[in-house]
Parts: C-alpha cells; structure tokens; sequence
C-alpha cells in the first residue's frame, strides 16, 4: 500500500487524500486478483502437459501453440456454461461457497513479499494472518457440501473439515518454530533474516531441524489445498467429485481457481519460511541490471514447489481417511511439537546463533545434491520417453 | 478341502433402525468407480458401511434368450458382448463348447493360435484390472500406462481380424482369419519390450508403492474357505492361496503342451486373500501369459500350417445332446452349458456360468465394517464386468 501510494505521489497524480487510499488499495488488490486468475491458466496448462509427460502421452496440442490456449478455451467454456442449480439446493450458500473459498485462497497473497517493497501490505502479524485467512476455505468447503443438497458433497465436506482441521495444526507448529527462530510474524523480517545467500536459507540452517520442518509444512500444506495423495475431499473414485460434485460452469471453475491459488500460496509461504522468499541464491543473482529480481525468485521457488506437488499427484495413490488421520496426528504433530519445544530450547540457549556450526558443511552440499538428483532425474527421465520409439525400431 | 458351506443373505443387516445416524448412500449406477452400471445401496455411518448390497442388471442385453433365436455361429458375437474386456476368452469357450457337442477337433496349429490370442487377451484384460484398480485408489499415471501398452495388443488383434474389441474370431471349428504375415515377429517385438519394461515398470510404480499396500493389504480379506462357499475363480479364488486353475487342472485347447505355473496369493503385506494378493496374482499372470506366448510363438514356427477354416461346418447342427464346458477366462472359470434339441440350427439352450456373477455374491459379506474407500478397493480387486454380471 505504501509503495502504491508512493509511486503515485512521486507520479505527481495528487489528489484528494482519500482518492490516493482508495487507489493504493484499489491497485496492489487487483494485481494479486489479476495475477492470481491469469496465473491459473499457466497452472492449469502445467498440469495437464506434466500429466502428459508423466503419463507417456502428449497433452493438450491441438488449441494455440502447443495447446497452450486449452486452458483459456477451457475457462470461456466453464464461463459460457450454464450454471445448474439441482433440486433441494440452498441457493444463497450455494453461490456464496465458491466465492468464500476464493476469498480463502486469495487473501494471504495481502502479506505475501515479492520484493523488499513490493508487498501489498507488510502486517507484523503476516504468518498468524496467513494461517488464519487459509483456513476460510473450510467454511466454504462444509459450505458447498451442505448447500449442494447431495450425500456425496456432504462427504467431501465431512471429509475436508476433518483434514483441513487436523493438518493445520502441525502446519501452524512449524510455522511457531520459524517465528520463534527469526523473533517476527512478519514475512518480510522472516524473509530478510535469510540473507547472505543460499547458505543461509532457513531449510539449509539448523541441519538437520529445518529440513524437517520443511517437509512437516510442505506435507501439511498440501494436505491444506485437498492435493493428492491428500485429495479425499474430492476423491474422484470415491465420491464422485466430493464437494463440488453438484457444482458447474463458472462456480466449477471458481472451486478449481481456489485449489490453484491455494496451491501457490502454500508454495509461496513455504519459499519465504525456508527458501529465502525474494532473495536470489546468490547476492550477483538480485538484480539484473537496475530491475529488481525478487518477484521473479518467488515466482521461480514457489512454482519449482508447485512442480512438486503435480509430481506427487500424478505419482501416488490416495490415503485413506483413518491413514490420513494417522499420518496427521500420530506422525506430523508430534514432529512438529518437538520441533517447537527444541527450537525454544535453542533460542534461549544461544540467542543470537544464525544456525548449529556445522550448518555450513550440509547448506551447499545438499542442494547441489538435491537439484543434481532433480536434474539427472529429469533428464534421465527425459531421454527414456523419447528412448522408447528408436529401441522398438531398433528391435 | 471339505468345509461347511456359509453362506449369508445379509438381509439381516438391513432391519430398520430408526434412531440412529445411519445414512443410505446410494452408490451408482453412474458411479466412476464401479466399474460400469453396478449399483451398491450402502448402509453407512459415517464414513463405515454398516451393510452392503449389490444392485445388478443395468446392463442385462437378454443374451441367453438371443441365443436360442440365432444359429450357433451366430451366438459367437454375442458372447463377445458378455466380457467386453475380454472377448477372445469368451467366444473361445463358446466355440470349444459346441465343438465338444459336434465331436470335432481342431488340428495343433489352430489350437496354438487361439492360445495366443487368449493370453494376448488375459494380458489386455488384466491391464485394465490392474490400471483401473490403481485408478480406483487414485493413481491416475499406471491406468494409462496399462491402456497404452494395452492398445498394442489391440493393434495385433486388429491385424489379425479387423476389430480391436469384439471380434467373432474363434469360429466353431476354426478361426475367423489366419495370423497376418509378420504377425510373430511383431508379437515378439511387444513381447519383448513387455517383459522389459512394462511389468516391471508397472510393479515399481503401483504394486510395491507403500500407499498402495496401505490401501489393500490388509483389506477385503477372503479366506480360503469363503472363497470356496461362494464360489470364487480365477484371480479371486488364487488370491486367496488356492491354486486353481482350468487350463492346469483340465487343460482344454492345448494348454497342457505349454509349461507356466499358477500364481498365488502369498500374503506378503497381510492376511491371504487381501485386495492386494488378488491384485498380486494378475500381476503374476501378466508374466505367466507371457510365457505361455513365447512358447506358443516358438512352437507355431515349428507346426505345419493348416487351413484354419478346415474342420469349419457348413451347417453347424450338433446331435441332439448337451454339453458343459469351462474355461478359464481372465476373471475365472467360464462355463457354458448348451442344450441341443436336434432338430433346429439354434442352440435350445446356451447357460453361461459367469465368474464375476458369482464373484459378486461375496461382497455383501466383505464389505460390513469397511470403510467407503474400502468398498471402492474391494470391487477393483474382485475385477467385475458388468456385461458379464448382467449378460
């Protein structure tokens, strides 16, 4: 808000004061809806073209270059599309449910930093207001189970309530240990205490407790936005198509529109807890010339995660409810109450530590060690599907 | 194995209850994971089913009574129709049926032939048990592994006959049309990358993920004896560590000339006779079929060909008689019974004894206490077409 309004008084655009609140409202509010919405299409696209690779096929081809319009052509379909209301519906939640869970899945963008300023609004309460807002999705979701008039969206409802309750609270753990680590809710002072480059990236300090945290959070998160192999509220084998099974057209879309958004939020939260946010790997990385670089190492971490959920979807089969339960509560809880209770113990102990000394010998070696393993895997997965055609021929 | 026959209605979990927080979840018959138009009316609580039962007959096309209206080739395209995911073992056991009834015998190279498409079709068949049952517990990417890898058993089948799904290809007393020039050497060439790739590929990605032995190790447990009572064949009986098998026990079309062994269910993850074991032993089968095609393939290169159309009836009017006759066919033992009167070209009477008929008379008793997901891994692991419940 303050950048906005900055820049619009060192614009020369004066006006009325309330005129200049309203715009710096008004614009940063816009720019995450309009990005959140279009950055859908690339998400949606993504998938579907992963989908493909993963399942030895090609994808969406035949809608603009390399079907990269299906998803646009898909979007003014659902758009087009009538929107049913089935018998017995309560029509007021009905519409409203869509729209709750978007309201969920957008607004933690609000105190999501892409650059040292370049954040809608900078709350020192920012990590307590991520949790808080993300779970506005379940209301929408017992929402549109209860609206849609249908056992199987009741199901889903049951269902996502029941998950999203339960993951939440290791997720929120993890995150008390972070902010008990850094000393801020902030995301921006969370982010800025991982400068210095990628040695000091929270997940590389602290080996081996950060890591854990990582995968504590970024399990529970996932499990949060309904993904699979946590995907039982919608399970399509299951029940139909869960708490949305009723909905159609522009709400279908709008339930679709929220689980990406989701999708990249969590992504987005976890970059900023554990991969330096904004920061580049290196400090040369920042800025390319005089355009600043951070929104595009958000965007680059959060999408690399984002790639790894698509991966764990189209690899795994789905928990089932009580194994979900099982994972949530006797797994994820009581890694994540350790982690609170140790990270305590080591603030008081050592306030003002950057991190155990031996961090420096695990942060470099283990991501050359992690992104070689993602490249040599890629590739090697790369050049099977494309052996496949010439050893046949060869035979 | 002499065990007490237990059988139950369970029409006694169906007593109305009124107070309590029971819920009728009315499952299919347009659901994505019954397989087709099976309906299951559930009692549930919660997310546990208190009581099951089966709804069939969405899907019932009058087959026997067609079949005593047309002659008997012209049942064969009919008995396509009844597994549609594995047509060939269908009208194999038609044709070896009213060829039992007529006395004919169909020379070697025949016999070899109709082994091949029937294994080629088990492991069509199986692909698509398999693929769909990781897809019933949500692993989308092995279904379309399966299919792909199945189209290329389709695309020989369209080489040989003309149709990549309901073929009419085994006739009585021979088969429709000859294998294509090449057709063993292209064989070959899938077998191979088969073998190679896709089962082990198939293994590595869905039957030793830990979620998936999660989901269906220790579910839907049938024990032997139970197995037994209600009759189970095929998979679903040699899930549950009995082996079983008609082509071994009465080997019918030349089987006993080939060497393969009958997979069992061990119960590696679990209690024998789990979702898993039965998913487990078409697992095993997919390599067992394999074999068996390799040496059916060598020994078609050694055999002197034969006009396959040569022991074909002009008039095909068996002697007035009956015959029962089985087979195994991907999901079990396939039987049919025919009538002949005599007088006429149409059969008086053709039965089919359907395997996922029967199968299907267990699940009430399995799927008490099961969780919802559970159910949805119980009826991909029994492996039912409904075209053939129905028929």
């Amino acid at each position: 808000m303050d950048f906005v309004a900055g820049l619009l008084k060192d614009a020369g655009l004066g006006g009325p004061p309330w005129l200049v609140v309203v715009l710096a409202v008004a614009i940063p509010c816009l720019v995450i809806l309009m990005f959140g919405a279009m950055a859908c299409l690339i998400y949606v696209y993504a998938e579907t073209k992963l989908a493909g690779f993963f399942q030895d096929r090609i994808g969406p081809k035949r809608v603009g270059p390399h079907g990269m319009l299906q998803t646009v052509a898909d979007a003014v379909k659902l758009l087009f599309k009538e929107a049913i209301f089935p018998a017995g519906v309560d029509k007021f939640l009905f519409v409203l449910a869509p729209c709750l869970v978007n309201v969920g899945a957008f607004m933690p963008f609000l105190v999501v930093p892409w650059g040292g300023r370049l954040q809608a609004a900078d709350l020192n309460v920012g990590v307590f207001y991520v949790s808080a807002v993300a779970s506005l999705a379940t209301v929408g979701l017992i929402m549109a189970g209860w609206a849609s008039n249908n056992k199987y969206a009741l199901y889903g409802a049951m269902r996502s309530a029941a998950q999203i309750v339960s993951y939440e609270i290791p997720a929120v753990m993890v995150l008390v240990a972070m902010v008990i680590l850094v000393g801020s809710l902030s995301l921006q002072d969370i982010t800025t205490a991982q400068l210095g480059g990628l040695q000091n990236w929270f997940v590389f300090r602290y080996f081996p407790l950060n890591i854990v945290a990582f995968l504590v959070f970024f399990t529970a998160g996932m499990a949060e936005c309904n993904r699979a192999p946590f995907d039982i509220p919608e399970a399509e084998s299951e029940l139909v198509a869960g708490f949305h099974t009723e909905y159609s057209g522009f709400f279908f879309a709008m339930f679709f529109m929220a689980e990406y958004t989701e999708m990249f939020v969590i992504s987005a939260v976890t970059s900023v807890l554990f991969f330096g946010g904004y920061l580049a790997p290196h400090e040369s990385l920042q800025v390319l010339g005089p355009i600043p670089l951070g929104w595009f190492w958000l965007t680059f971490k959060a999408w690399t995660l984002m790639f790894v959920m698509m991966w764990l979807r189209w690899t795994l089969p789905r928990l089932r409810v009580d194994q979900l339960m099982h994972v949530a509560w006797k797994v994820l809880l009581p890694i994540s109450l350790g982690l609170v209770v140790v990270v305590s113990g080591l603030v008081l102990w050592k306030p003002t530590s950057l991190g155990f000394p031996w961090d420096r010998y695990f942060g470099w070696p283990l991501t050359v060690a992690v992104v070689a393993y993602l490249v040599v895997g890629i590739f090697r997965a790369v050049r099977w599907s494309r052996r496949r055609p010439q050893e046949l021929a060869a035979s | 194995m002499a065990t007490a026959l237990k059988l139950d209605s369970g029409a006694a979990d169906w007593r109305v209850d009124v107070d309590s927080e029971e819920m009728v979840l009315n499952m299919g018959p347009q659901h994505p994971a019954t397989h087709g138009v099976l309906r299951f009316e559930l009692k549930t609580d919660g997310e546990v089913v208190k009581a099951a039962r089966p709804h069939i007959g969405y899907l019932h096309r009058c087959f026997e009574k067609h079949a005593e209206n047309v002659d008997y080739p012209g049942v064969i395209p009919y008995t396509d129709r009844l597994d549609y995911v594995a047509s060939m073992g269908n009208s194999l056991g038609y044709a070896l049926a009213v060829e039992k009834l007529m006395g004919i015998e169909v020379s070697p190279y025949v016999q070899t032939v109709r082994v091949i498409m029937a294994e080629l079709q088990r492991i069509a068949s199986h692909f698509v048990a398999v693929g769909t049952y990781g897809m019933d517990l949500g692993a989308f990417t092995p279904f379309l592994h399966c299919l792909r890898d199945r189209e290329k058993i389709l695309d020989l089948f369209e080489w040989t006959c003309g149709a990549r799904l309901l073929y009419n290809y085994n006739w009585v007393g021979g088969v429709s049309h000859d294998l294509p020039d090449g057709f063993l050497r292209a064989c070959r060439q899938f077998l191979r990358e088969y073998d190679a790739i896709t089962v082990p590929e198939l293994l590595d990605l869905l039957i030793t993920n830990k979620i998936f032995i999660k989901r269906t190790a220790e579910v839907g447990v049938i024990p032997v004896d139970l197995a037994i009572s209600y009759d189970l064949t095929g998979p679903n009986l040699r899930g549950s560590g009995l082996a079983r098998d008609i082509r071994k026990d009465q080997p019918y079309c030349g089987y006993e000339r080939f060497q393969f062994d009958v997979p069992v269910g061990k119960g590696q993850f679990g209690p024998v006779g789990s979702c898993f074991d039965r998913n487990w032993v078409r697992c095993v089968e997919l390599a067992e079929s394999s074999k068996i095609i390799h040496q059916a393939l060598d020994a078609l290169e050694r055999m002197e060909k034969t006009d396959v159309h040569e022991k074909v009836p002009k008039r095909v009017k068996p002697p007035k008689g009956e015959v029962y006759f089985r087979s195994e066919a991907p999901r079990g033992q396939l039987g049919y019974y025919i009538v002949a009167d005599g007088t006429g070209v149409n059969p008086y009477r053709v039965k089919v004894k359907s395997p996922c008929f029967t199968a299907m008379s267990v699940f009430h008793v399995l799927a008490k206490g099961m969780y919802i997901a559970d159910i949805i891994a119980l009826i991909g692991s029994m492996d039912v077409v409904l075209g053939e419940i129905d028929r």
